[in-house]
C-alpha cells in the first residue's frame, strides 16, 4: 500500500457471539485479503479440531486463553485492516448484558457503531441497549446490519420489517446517520460483495459504506480549544526564549496571529508560531499534537487550556453528567473521587444522582440511586477548581471524563457533560 | 472533502506523540524499552518529535540477552550518541551469573523467557515507573488485548482479565509504591503503516532488516542465522543466502526470509504482498497457542 491520503475510520461493533459479529469481523478481514496464510493455517486446524465444516471464521477474533476457551470475548480487542480506500480499526467489543462497560469503551473513540440483528429475531432488548449506547457516546454514525438474511430466504419483507421495529424506537435517540444493511456474514452477502441473492437492495454493501462515509465532520472543526500537556523549555543554545505549550488541539483550528484566551486564568495573548511533528506550521486543527508558542510571558501549566479568545468553554464547578460505573465496587455516596478531564486533573465528589437509566426500558428509574457496574446515572458532580467544560453533545474531547478511586487507584466511572 | 483532516499515517503520528506526552507529564521516572527493532526505533524517534526542540527526556533500557546480533549493539550505541540519551542495560548473563535464571537446555534452547527476570530487576533497581514499549495490537492475539496504558502489579504481571477501562484519551497511570506501568504509543499501528512511516521519515534502521548476504541455517521453516551460540544437529547444514529479517530478536530464534528487498522502498513493496504474518518467523511465538499470553502475564514486553 502506498501512502496517501487516506484516513482512519474507527468503527465498534456491537452484538453477542450468537449474533455473528465474530463472523462477520472474521468475514470482513478475509474478504478483504488481510489474513495471512499462517493464520488461516491456525484456524483451518482448529476448525477441524472443533469438527467444523470449512473454516469458522469466527476463530479469526480469539484472544485469550479463557476466551478460546469458553467461546466468549471478555475484554475489547483491537482489529486492524486496510484497504485501497481507508484504513481501519475494529474495536471488537463484548454484547453481553454485563459488558456494558466493554461497549463504552469500544464506543468511545468510534467515528461509526456496527450494530447486529439477527434477522430471525428482529430487535430485541439488546438491539436497544446496543443502539442507546451509541447515541449515549455520541457515534457520529450507526451502521444495522441485519444479519442472517440467508435463514430467512434473503426476504425484504422481513428486512423492512426490521427497520420498521427499529425506527420505532430510534426515533427516541440523537442519532445523526442511521443506516441499516442487510447481510449474511457466513456466505459473504453484502459484507464486502454485492449479495446475488438480494437484487432488491439498492444501496451499498458494507465495506464500500465504510470506505466512503464522510467523517471529516466528526471532530468538532469549530470551537477551538487546546488542553497544555507539558511545556517545552529547552534552556539551550539556540531555544534560550522558547516556550512552547505542547499539547493535541481538543477540537477546532489554531492560527499564527490568533487572539487566545488561557483558562482558567483569563489571561489573553496571541499566537506567535506553532511547531508540528515536522516542523513550524500557520495553522493547526484537531487531533493534530503541537506545540504552540504565545507572544506573551504568561504563566501556563499542565491542565491549562488555550481557547480563541471569543469562544470560550464554561469554566464549571457543578457539572451536571451522564455517568456511566465501570467498576465492580458500587459508587460510595458523597465519596471523593479523583477526575480527569483533558489534562487537568481534581478532586470531586458525586453530589447527588438525579435519576438511573434502565437500559432495558430506556425509562428513567428515579426510586434507586445505587451506581453499580453497568449502571448508567445523571448524576451532580462537584469539583475543588473549575473545569473548563463543553457539552459532550457539542465536544467529546472536552465533554468527557473518567472518575478514579484514590483508593484503589481504579477507573471507575466514566462521565459525559450534560 | 474539508482540508482539515489528517491522512492516517499524522493521525498515528499525533496520536503517539500525544501518548508519549502524557507519559512524561504523569510518571516520575519514565523509559523506552530499546531492543534495536524497527518498532522500538520509531517509537524513540517519536520521542524526539515530541519533545522537540527539547532532548528526548527519556534514557533507553536494552534487555541484552547476550545472543545479539552484533550490528544491534552497533546501532545502538550509534543511536544513543546522536540522541545523547542515557542508556541503561539489563544483562540477562549477569542474570545467569547471579543465579537468578538458568540457562535453557538443549538444541531449541533460548534467553527469551529469562529476559523477564532481568527486565524486571532492571526496572526495579533503576526505580523506573513507566516502560515504553514499541508493542502493536496487531502483532499476536494477546497483544490485541492491549491498553495504551497498561498497570503491572508488584510482582510486573499483567492481568489481561482485570485491566482499567480505557475511555476517549483519558489516560489513568495511577500506580501503587512497587507498581509500574507499560505504555505502547504505537498501539494502532500496524507493521504497514511502521514500515510506511520509516520510508516516509527516512528514519535510520539496522542493515539487518535490508536484504543482504549471510550465513543461515534452516531450522523451523526459516533461515536462522548462524552465530557461535547456535548448536547445529548432524543433519543441519550453513548455507549462504541472501536473506533479510522482518522482525529482530535473539539472533538464536529470529528466522530471515529469502528475499532482494535491499532498500526501504523494496521492503515496502515486498511487505504489502507477504502472506506470511511477521511473527511467523519468530519460534518463540510458536511454542504454544497462548505462549505470548503466557509470557506478557509474567512481565514479558
Amino acid at each position: 500500500m502506498e501512502i496517501n491520503s487516506n484516513q482512519l475510520l474507527r468503527f465498534t461493533t456491537a452484538g453477542s457471539v450468537d449474533d455473528g459479529k465474530s463472523t462477520l469481523i472474521g468475514r470482513l478481514l478475509y474478504d478483504s485479503k488481510s489474513i495471512f496464510e499462517d493464520q488461516m493455517t491456525a484456524i483451518e486446524n482448529t476448525s477441524k479440531k472443533k469438527g467444523h465444516e470449512g473454516i469458522d471464521l469466527a476463530l479469526f477474533t480469539d484472544g485469550l486463553r479463557d476466551e478460546r476457551e469458553q467461546g466468549i470475548t471478555i475484554d475489547v480487542a483491537y482489529r486492524y485492516f486496510t484497504t485501497p480506500k481507508r484504513k481501519f480499526i475494529i474495536a471488537d467489543t463484548p454484547g453481553h448484558i454485563q459488558y456494558t462497560r466493554n461497549m463504552v469503551t469500544g464506543a468511545s473513540t468510534a467515528n461509526a457503531a456496527i450494530i447486529l440483528v439477527d434477522a430471525r429475531h428482529g430487535v430485541i432488548e439488546q438491539t436497544k441497549r446496543h443502539a442507546f449506547i451509541a447515541s449515549l457516546l455520541h457515534i457520529p454514525h450507526v451502521i444495522v446490519c441485519i444479519n442472517k438474511m440467508d435463514l430467512v430466504d434473503f426476504s425484504e419483507e422481513t428486512y423492512n420489517s426490521i427497520i420498521k421495529q427499529f425506527e420505532e424506537f430510534s426515533s427516541k435517540l440523537l442519532v445523526q446517520d442511521i443506516r441499516f444493511i442487510p447481510i449474511s456474514a457466513l456466505l459473504g452477502d453484502n459484507v464486502v460483495n454485492r449479495s446475488e441473492n438480494m437484487s432488491w437492495y439498492q444501496g451499498a454493501p458494507l465495506l464500500h459504506t465504510l470506505e466512503t462515509m464522510h467523517i471529516s465532520s466528526d471532530i468538532n472543526k469549530v470551537d477551538a480549544r487546546f488542553p497544555v500537556q507539558t511545556v517545552l523549555r529547552p534552556q539551550r543554545e539556540g531555544f534560550i526564549d522558547y516556550r512552547g505549550y505542547a499539547g493535541r488541539v481538543a477540537s477546532g483550528v489554531f492560527r499564527v496571529g490568533d487572539e487566545v484566551a488561557i483558562m482558567p486564568s483569563g489571561f489573553h495573548s496571541v499566537i506567535k508560531s506553532i511547531d508540528g511533528p515536522s516542523g513550524p506550521l500557520t495553522e493547526a486543527f484537531a487531533p493534530m499534537s503541537v506545540s504552540i508558542n504565545l507572544e506573551d510571558d504568561i504563566d501556563i501549566s499542565r491542565g491549562d487550556m488555550i481557547v480563541r479568545a471569543n469562544n470560550q468553554p464554561e469554566a464549571a464547578q457543578d457539572i451536571e453528567v451522564m455517568l456511566c460505573w465501570l467498576h465492580n465496587d458500587p459508587a460510595k455516596p458523597r465519596a471523593k473521587y479523583t477526575i480527569k478531564h483533558t489534562s487537568n486533573e481534581q478532586k470531586a465528589m458525586i453530589k447527588e444522582v438525579i435519576y438511573k437509566i434502565d437500559i432495558n426500558t430506556l425509562g428513567r428509574k428515579t426510586d434507586d440511586f445505587s451506581m453499580h457496574m453497568n449502571d448508567i446515572c445523571k448524576v451532580k458532580i462537584r469539583t475543588t477548581k473549575p473545569l473548563m467544560v463543553d457539552s459532550y453533545r457539542e465536544n467529546r474531547n472536552t465533554g468527557s471524563l473518567i472518575l478514579i478511586d484514590d483508593a484503589t487507584n481504579e477507573t471507575v466511572a466514566a462521565g459525559m457533560v450534560i | 472533502m474539508s482540508r482539515y483532516y489528517l491522512n492516517y499515517l499524522d493521525e498515528l503520528e499525533s496520536e503517539a506523540i500525544y501518548v508519549l506526552r502524557e507519559v512524561w507529564a504523569q510518571f516520575q521516572n519514565p523509559v523506552i524499552l530499546f531492543s534495536g527493532g524497527k518498532d522500538s526505533i520509531v517509537v524513540t524517534h517519536l520521542a524526539r518529535k515530541a519533545f522537540y526542540p527539547c532532548k528526548i527526556p527519556f534514557a533507553l533500557m536494552h534487555v541484552d540477552t547476550g545472543h545479539n546480533f552484533p550490528e544491534t549493539i552497533q546501532f545502538r550505541d550509534d543511536l544513543i550518541k546522536t540522541l545523547e540519551a542515557r542508556l541503561i542495560v539489563g544483562s540477562v548473563q549477569e542474570s545467569i551469573d547471579q543465579g537468578r535464571v538458568a540457562e535453557e537446555k538443549g538444541k531449541n534452547a533460548t534467553r527469551n523467557a529469562l529476559q523477564i527476570t532481568t527486565l524486571l530487576d532492571a526496572i526495579e533497581g533503576n526505580k523506573v515507573d513507566c516502560a515504553i514499549g514499541g508493542g502493536r495490537r496487531d502483532e499476536e492475539k494477546a497483544r490485541a488485548k492491549e491498553r495504551f496504558f497498561s498497570h503491572r502489579d508488584d510482582f510486573g504481571q499483567w492481568d489481561p482479565k482485570n485491566q482499567r477501562p480505557e475511555l476517549w484519551n483519558l489516560f489513568n497511570g495511577k500506580y501503587f509504591e512497587g507498581e509500574h506501568f507499560r505504555v505502547f504509543p504505537i498501539s494502532n499501528w500496524t507493521e504497514m503503516d511502521v514500515w510506511n512511516y520509516i520510508r516516509r521519515e527516512n528514519i535510520d534502521i539496522p542493515s539487518l532488516y535490508l536484504a543482504h548476504e549471510r550465513e543461515v541455517v534452516w531450522r523451523n521453516n526459516s533461515w536462522i542465522p548462524h552465530s557461535e551460540f547456535l548448536v547445529l544437529d548432524k543433519d543441519e547444514k550453513v548455507v549462504r543466502k541472501k536473506v533479510r529479517f522482518r522482525t529482530l530478536g535473539d539472533i538464536t530464534i529470529t528466522g530471515g526470509i529469502e528475499s532482494d528487498a535491499d532498500t526501504i522502498d523494496k521492503i515496502v513493496h515486498e511487505v504489502s504482498a507477504m502472506r506470511l504474518t511477521e511473527r511467523g518467523n519468530r519460534s518463540d511465538d510458536k511454542r504454544s497457542e497462548t505462549a505470548m499470553e503466557d509470557r506478557k502475564k509474567q512481565g514479558y514486553f
